[in-house]
C-alpha cells in the first residue's frame, strides 16, 4: 500500500499579528537602549539600580506576556506562574540586605 | 482508524481527564512546569550574586580613579569594554549590548516560527528556525570569545596578594585575566560568578540550538506535517524564549547593576 501523503492545508500570514510581534520587538531594544542610555548617564546609586530593576521587569513582561503567549492563557496558568515569582523578588531584597550585614570579608 | 484514540476523551467529565488542565495540551504545561523550575535555579545563583557582592564593598570614590583590586568589587563597565578586531579601545558594554541585541532579534524569529506553524506553513517554519538557529549560534560565537578575552586578560597584570601554598605565605603576583582561583578584576568570587552565570545560561543557549536544529530537522523532513500540528515549534518556542529572558536579568544584574 502506498502511503498517502495528508492534505495540509496553509493559511495566509496573520499580517495584523506579526506586525504586531515586532512591534514588540521594537519596544524591547529600544527599553535595551535606554538601559545603556542610562548605564553612562546617571551617577551609581540605588536609584540607578531600581530604574534598571523596573525596566529589566518591563522587558521580562513583554517577553513572558507575549512571546511566551502567557497573557492569553487561563488565568489560573497566568497566576501560577507569576506569584511564585513573588517569593524570588522578596528572597533576592531580603539576601542583598543580609549581604550588606556581613562584617567585611 | 489512526485518529481513533483522541476521539474517545471526548466521552468523559472534566474530572475523568476529558478536559486539559488549565487549557493546555499537556506537552505544554510541563514545559512550563520545568521553566518555573529552571527559573528558581537562575534566582538561586543571581541571588547568591546579590548576596556576595553586596557583602563585598563597593569601589569608592570618582569612576575615572577605579583600579582593579580585591579589596573592593569591580564596576562591570570597566571589566567588560573590549569588542573583537577593536583591540585597545574602551567600549564598555558594546559587545555585550550586540549579545543581547542577537538573542532578543533570534527570539523574535523563533515567535515568528511559531506563528508559521499554526498555519502549518512549512516553508515559512523552515524560513524562521533558520534564522532562529543563526542567532542562537552566533551568540554562542560571542560567548566563546567574551570568555577566552575573560580568561587571558589584557596586557596590562593587575598586582595582587595571593596566598602560596608551596611557601606558606602571601605574596604579591602579576595577575592576568582570570581562573576560579584568582582574577585581576577583582575579589576570586567576581569571576566565580561570571563563569558559574553566565556559563550556565550559556549551556541553556547550546542545548537550546541543538533543539531547534531538531525542530528544524523535522519540519524539513514533513514530520509535523505528517503529525497534522506544529506543537513541537511552541514548546521549544518557549524554551527559547525563556533563555532569552534569563539573557535580560544576567545583563541588568551582571553587567549594567
Amino acid at each position: 500500500m502506498a502511503h498517502k501523503e495528508p492534505q495540509i492545508i496553509v493559511l495566509p500570514p496573520d499580517q495584523a499579528k506579526i506586525k504586531k510581534l515586532w512591534k514588540v520587538a521594537f519596544i524591547l531594544l529600544l527599553v535595551t537602549v535606554i538601559e545603556f542610555i542610562i548605564a553612562f548617564t546617571l551617577p551609581h546609586g540605588p536609584a540607578k539600580t531600581s530604574l534598571f530593576v523596573f525596566l529589566t521587569i518591563v522587558k521580562a513582561g513583554y517577553i513572558v506576556g507575549e512571546f511566551m503567549h502567557l497573557k492569553y492563557e487561563v488565568k489560573v496558568l497566568f497566576w501560577g506562574v507569576l506569584i511564585p515569582m513573588i517569593f524570588v523578588v522578596w528572597m533576592l531584597v531580603t539576601f542583598v540586605y543580609e549581604g550588606s550585614q556581613i562584617v567585611p570579608l | 482508524m489512526d485518529h481513533s484514540t483522541a476521539a474517545v476523551t471526548h466521552d468523559k467529565s472534566v474530572w475523568d481527564g476529558g478536559a486539559s488542565p488549565m487549557g493546555m495540551s499537556y506537552g505544554k504545561l510541563m514545559m512550563w512546569f520545568f521553566l518555573m523550575s529552571d527559573a528558581f535555579t537562575f534566582s538561586g545563583l543571581l541571588i547568591t550574586y546579590g548576596l556576595v557582592r553586596s557583602a563585598n564593598p563597593a569601589f569608592e570614590g570618582a569612576a575615572e580613579a577605579f583600579q582593579f583590586a580585591t579589596t573592593h568589587w569591580p564596576i562591570p563597565e570597566k571589566v567588560f569594554e573590549a569588542v573583537p578586531f577593536l583591540h585597545g579601545i574602551q567600549l564598555p558594554l558594546v559587545f555585550v549590548g550586540f549579545m543581547t541585541f542577537v538573542l532578543i532579534m533570534s527570539s523574535v524569529t523563533m515567535v515568528l516560527a511559531v506563528e508559521a506553524g499554526h498555519r502549518m506553513d512549512r516553508a515559512a517554519v523552515e524560513k524562521w528556525m533558520l534564522w532562529t538557529l543563526v542567532g542562537g549560534i552566533t551568540f554562542l560565537s560571542c560567548q566563546a570569545w567574551e570568555w577566552t578575552h575573560f580568561i587571558i586578560g589584557s596586557e596590562t597584570p593587575t598586582l595582587m596578594k595571593v596566598f602560596s601554598a608551596k611557601l606558606g605565605n602571601w605574596e604579591e603576583v602579576k595577575v592576568f585575566g582570570a581562573n576560579l582561583q584568582v582574577n585581576q578584576y577583582g575579589p576570586p568570587a567576581f569571576a566565580d560568578f561570571f563563569f558559574f552565570i553566565t556559563g550556565f545560561h550559556g549551556f541553556h543557549v547550546f542545548t537550546g540550538v541543538l533543539f531547534n536544529f531538531l525542530i528544524f530537522y523535522n519540519a524539513v523532513t514533513g514530520v509535523y506535517d505528517r503529525r497534522g500540528h506544529y506543537e513541537m515549534v511552541e514548546k521549544v518556542g518557549l524554551y527559547w524564549h525563556f533563555v532569552d529572558l534569563v539573557w535580560v536579568f544576567v545583563f541588568t544584574f551582571f553587567y549594567l547593576v
